[in-house]
């Protein structure tokens, strides 16, 4: 029996469908990327399997790291500005308009008052390496310590935006005193609801939490 | 779909004296820019950050230095339990208020662990607050409240992780409380009888 010739095809593919593909995803990802914001030092945040999202803004952040260093940020560049200025007025730190525009758009900020003003005389790659070897935030159990820079920060912080949320991230591997500090100095200013940011885990089968997750999912 | 029709098939015929122009492909090879496309997406995907970090929120108890004695409120000890959070993620625990000085509570080691770790010792308690709740002995005012003290060689990923097993029970009261040296006094000995 004679082998019935089959046509010739052609191996050429019509790419416009996959170049369309590729550019809508593209396109979702440029719109709904938000890029990383900043961090000074590396944080893993244990694990928790509460569902509550941070909030946009209005944010406070206390980063804590391995060693218990404190870097302290709030997001809004115009509430930074104000900030600073209140700070630079309440410890006299002679801060120039300059070194207030650089703090209002720099990243965290993880050092003593005493050397805030050369920190921020510095180029962002140079502040970058600086936070290295930064000691941090210096705190203390008592806010009316003076000694108590944070205290300082925080409340500078809530003058000029009383809606701050206080969220603190910190490292599973930093020893309890220095967190137990942060929330002493809060206390001190009878704060008493904060937000601790933590990865999320799924509630462990046979517990109340996975009980509740499940009745809630047959109800949708 | 990505190339144009160019030959003039269908139209008007041109007249003998028109020279006809070569004809050029339109087609267009995409795969440079499909792989610019995947390549960028890949970037974006890597830099994005989709998922929200989650928080946790906490409630930390109204703390006052003038605050009068009788206006705190008194903790039943049949319904209390205690967790000492101490080194190398260990957890001790025990039942009551411990406010007889005579006899040192009955410290419990254990730590965070899918069995027989804290989780099974809250279920426990809590099972028998129900029961006494049921049994009439406790009213329906009454919850299990479990005090939280961690000691100084505890990590923040223990606090976070003691707290996480409050909402994974549904333990609804519960405090972050300063440790005592008493308390601190009972860990040394249950160390040391254990051989820890």
């Amino acid at each position: 029996m004679p082998k019935a010739k089959l046509p010739r095809k052609s191996t050429n593919i019509d790419m416009t469908a996959m170049c369309d593909v590729a550019f809508l995803l593209l396109t979702f990802f440029m719109l709904a990327t938000k890029f990383k914001p900043e961090e000074p030092v590396v944080v893993t945040t244990p694990s928790s399997i509460s569902e509550i999202p941070l909030p946009d803004n209005d944010i406070m952040l206390l980063t804590v790291d391995k060693k218990g260093r404190i870097f302290f940020s709030i997001d809004n560049k115009i509430k930074r500005k104000e900030l600073i200025e209140s700070v630079n007025d309440d410890r006299k730190l002679g801060l120039t308009e300059q070194d207030i525009n650089r703090f209002a758009i720099g990243p965290s900020i993880g050092i003593p008052f005493n050397r805030l003003k050369s920190f921020l005389s510095m180029p962002p790659d140079e502040q970058a390496e600086v936070n290295v070897t930064a000691p941090g935030v210096p705190v203390d159990t008592s806010v009316l310590s003076p000694d108590n820079e944070l205290a300082q920060w925080i409340k500078s912080a809530r003058y000029t935006n009383p809606k701050l949320r206080i969220c603190i991230k910190a490292d599973g591997e930093a020893a309890y005193p220095h967190v137990k500090k942060i929330i002493n100095t809060l206390e001190g200013y009878k704060i008493f609801k904060f937000n601790l940011i933590t990865n999320m885990k799924a509630a462990p089968p046979g517990t109340a939490a996975f009980e509740e997750r499940q009745k809630m999912a047959s109800a949708e | 779909m990505a190339e144009m029709d160019t030959s003039s098939s269908g139209g008007h015929k041109k007249g003998p004296g028109v020279k006809k122009g070569k004809k050029l492909s339109t087609r267009v090879d995409l795969t440079p820019m499909v792989d610019l496309g995947f390549l960028l997406i890949t970037f974006f995907m890597f830099t994005t950050t989709l998922a929200k970090p989650k928080t946790m929120e906490i409630n930390m108890p109204y703390k006052d230095k003038n605050l009068q004695e009788e206006e705190k409120n008194k903790l039943k000890a049949s319904v209390a339990m205690t967790v000492l959070l101490s080194k190398n993620h260990r957890v001790y625990y025990y039942e009551g208020l411990a406010d007889n000085p005579e006899q040192n509570p009955d410290l419990k080691v254990t730590g965070f662990k899918p069995k027989d770790g804290i989780r099974d010792a809250i279920i426990r308690k809590k099972k028998a607050v129900d029961a006494m709740k049921r049994a009439g002995t406790l009213t329906a005012k009454d919850n299990m409240t479990v005090l939280i003290k961690p000691d100084t060689t505890s990590t923040y990923s223990d606090l976070v992780n003691m707290l996480d097993e409050m909402s994974i029970n549904d333990v609804k009261v519960y405090a972050i409380i300063d440790i005592s040296d008493v308390e601190q006094g009972y860990i040394k000995d249950t160390e040391a009888a254990s051989g820890l």
